[in-house]
């Protein structure tokens, strides 16, 4: 794998930003964003990112600067907020999802996600992990894939004597993964987890980065987060993102793209470098 | 003053508390807005006792003047004739029952598909529609029995409990509505969100998290509603109007004839100058109101479990 930096042409505050090229047919999800509005608010420009197969993804930035919102672009959870608007495209598996024939609640079948506040349904264990599969119309052996999801979420061995418990009886973190079983329940190929461990103490969180670092084996996944070291920890590549305050509003932009470990060592641009030394927040 | 034991002075460390008053702590009256808490605490118990004084009078006194009446027979007999001694209300009892439970099945699934409609959009049709659902919880239900008067009974060519129970639906659909919207909205985001981001479609979030995780909410609504419902005169008179027999006749009920309700039978005894009907008025009135307060009660325990989640 390549990891020459390319200069890129977009307007980056005088320095041209730095992407790595990830080779074409291992991307799953070709994300590239040319402009994203929510109504006339311009909320992330200029943000083209591969996401690799069975890799994990992370996107580091400031606040504010479009990070979930990229993410959330990813399976198109940004069409439940009024006003939005997108151009450029993502390509999962060659199609792009925004085209006008595309469903996306069929996309999100299979770019499942995990949220930042665990938000189990209120209802037993048991059907929380099998929520996805009734919605799909699963006909086969629920418990054997609720139990399957529950393993792979490293959630059973603490829960298999009270499924019929309310899914919100459990912990923070042990509710986190039980959102995680859910969405690994139906088997997606890609995850998505908007900053999965900002509301979990650090055992919690270290338990869900084991799980994501297992998790990356069968599945993708894209992960935002504040915690720096956490994308050090788990991800293979890093993307960057700041906030171009030059043009009135505050519009996220992708500063740096690489594979982890070249990233945080050897930033190229220099605000990925301020930030990752903690000058700014 | 009680003095409270910081630390040893024989220790060496010089004590941190040294020159603070602890009297501070401990409560006096002497200080203004300690004794303005006191007295507003007061105040607020003092009118909370008040305003429960004609609740608790009303209730008291249909404890003593029906109580005296109440017993098996008044449930299992029909309405006396002037100057016969004895009788109940038993077919009052079960028309009440069958008008608001036709009623209920008839506003219930209406009322809940708008709601859903309602808590999903923010159109100007949803809004437009809200309006009118607020407009009609003030509907004076006199109307509502003369709505049904014209739609029904005129066209059905006579009274009929039917007419009764789309007059009381007409009233408690906006209660439904109302309650129901708000259970909807108050499903947290996160839990629709979670269920978008499953794949699930707009009807599966409805169906599988947001009316099953509303459901107490719900309930609750429809419990309220159908108490008002069941104490309302008005609108029966109108449609259902009344009998002194059984809503049934060898084995088999007829919905649509003149059927007997509590409320209108306690409007016509208790105006009556015969002492038995009087008598039984109050003994009605004491059941109907035990009904009632027993759909809110149902009501109020559904709705606190929507609190414990």
């Amino acid at each position: 794998m390549s990891s020459s930096a390319l200069p890129n042409t977009g307007p980056t505050n005088g320095h041209p930003a730095h992407f790595v090229q990830v080779k074409h047919e291992d991307v799953v999800v070709d994300c590239n964003i040319r402009e994203l509005y929510y109504g006339a608010f311009k909320a992330v420009r200029d943000t083209r990112v591969p996401i690799k197969k069975n890799s994990i993804t992370a996107f580091i930035g400031p606040s504010g600067c479009g990070k979930s919102t990229v993410l959330r672009c990813l399976n198109r959870m940004n069409d439940l907020v009024r006003g939005f608007r997108f151009e450029g495209h993502v390509r999962y598996r060659g199609r792009d999802i925004y085209d006008a024939t595309i469903d996306p609640v069929a996309v999100r079948r299979f770019i499942g996600m995990v949220f930042q506040q665990p938000n189990p349904f209120a209802t037993s264990i048991f059907n929380n992990v099998a929520f996805g599969l009734r919605l799909n119309g699963f006909k086969g052996d629920k418990a054997a894939k609720v139990e399957k999801a529950l393993r792979g979420a490293a959630l059973w061995d603490e829960v298999k004597d009270k499924l019929t418990k309310s899914g919100l009886s459990l912990s923070g973190g042990q509710q986190q993964r039980l959102c995680i079983a859910r969405a690994i329940a139906t088997e997606p190929e890609v995850l998505l987890m908007d900053e999965p461990c900002s509301a979990l103490d650090p055992i919690a969180t270290r338990k869900i980065e084991e799980l994501m670092l297992e998790l990356r084996q069968k599945f993708t996944i894209a992960i935002v987060t504040h915690n720096l070291q956490q994308a050090q920890r788990v991800a293979d590549y890093t993307g960057f993102l700041y906030v171009d305050t030059t043009q009135g509003g505050r519009t996220g932009y992708l500063v740096e793209f690489n594979e982890s470990k070249p990233l945080f060592d050897d930033p190229r641009h220099p605000h990925t470098q301020q930030y990752i030394r903690g000058e700014f927040s | 003053m009680a003095t409270i034991p910081i630390r040893e002075e024989s220790s060496g460390v010089p004590n941190p508390f040294a020159g603070v008053d602890f009297g501070q702590l401990e409560r006096s009256l002497r200080r203004p807005r300690t004794l303005m808490d006191f007295a507003l605490n007061l105040v607020t118990t003092l009118l909370t006792l008040i305003a429960l004084v004609p609740l608790f009078s009303v209730v008291l006194l249909l404890l003593w003047r029906g109580g005296r009446r109440l017993g098996i027979v008044v449930f299992t007999s029909l309405p006396p004739a002037p100057l016969e001694p004895g009788g109940g209300f038993g077919n009052a009892i079960v028309g009440t029952l069958v008008i608001v439970g036709m009623a209920t099945l008839f506003s219930v699934p209406f009322g809940l598909l708008t709601s859903v409609y309602l808590a999903q959009s923010n159109t100007k049709v949803a809004e437009g529609v809200r309006f009118c659902a607020k407009v009609l919880t003030g509907f004076p239900s006199i109307l509502a029995g003369v709505f049904a008067y014209g739609v029904i009974v005129l066209a059905t060519g006579g009274f009929s409990s039917v007419a009764g129970a789309v007059a009381l639906s007409v009233l408690m659909l906006p209660t439904i509505i109302l309650t129901s919207e708000d259970a909807i909205r108050m499903v947290p985001s996160r839990m629709r969100e979670a269920a978008l981001g499953m794949g699930a479609t707009q009807t599966q979030t409805v169906w599988m998290v947001l009316l099953p995780t509303a459901m107490p909410g719900i309930l609750t609504g429809v419990m309220l509603a159908v108490a008002r419902a069941a104490g309302e005169t008005a609108p029966l008179i109108f449609t259902a109007l009344f009998s002194n027999y059984w809503l049934w006749e060898h084995g088999k009920a007829n919905l649509m004839q003149p059927t007997a309700s509590l409320a209108v039978l306690i409007y016509n005894f208790a105006g009556m100058p015969f002492k038995n009907q009087v008598e039984l008025a109050w003994a009605a009135a004491l059941v109907l109101v035990l009904m009632v307060l027993t759909a809110n009660l149902i009501g109020q325990s559904l709705s606190s479990k929507q609190v414990q989640q």
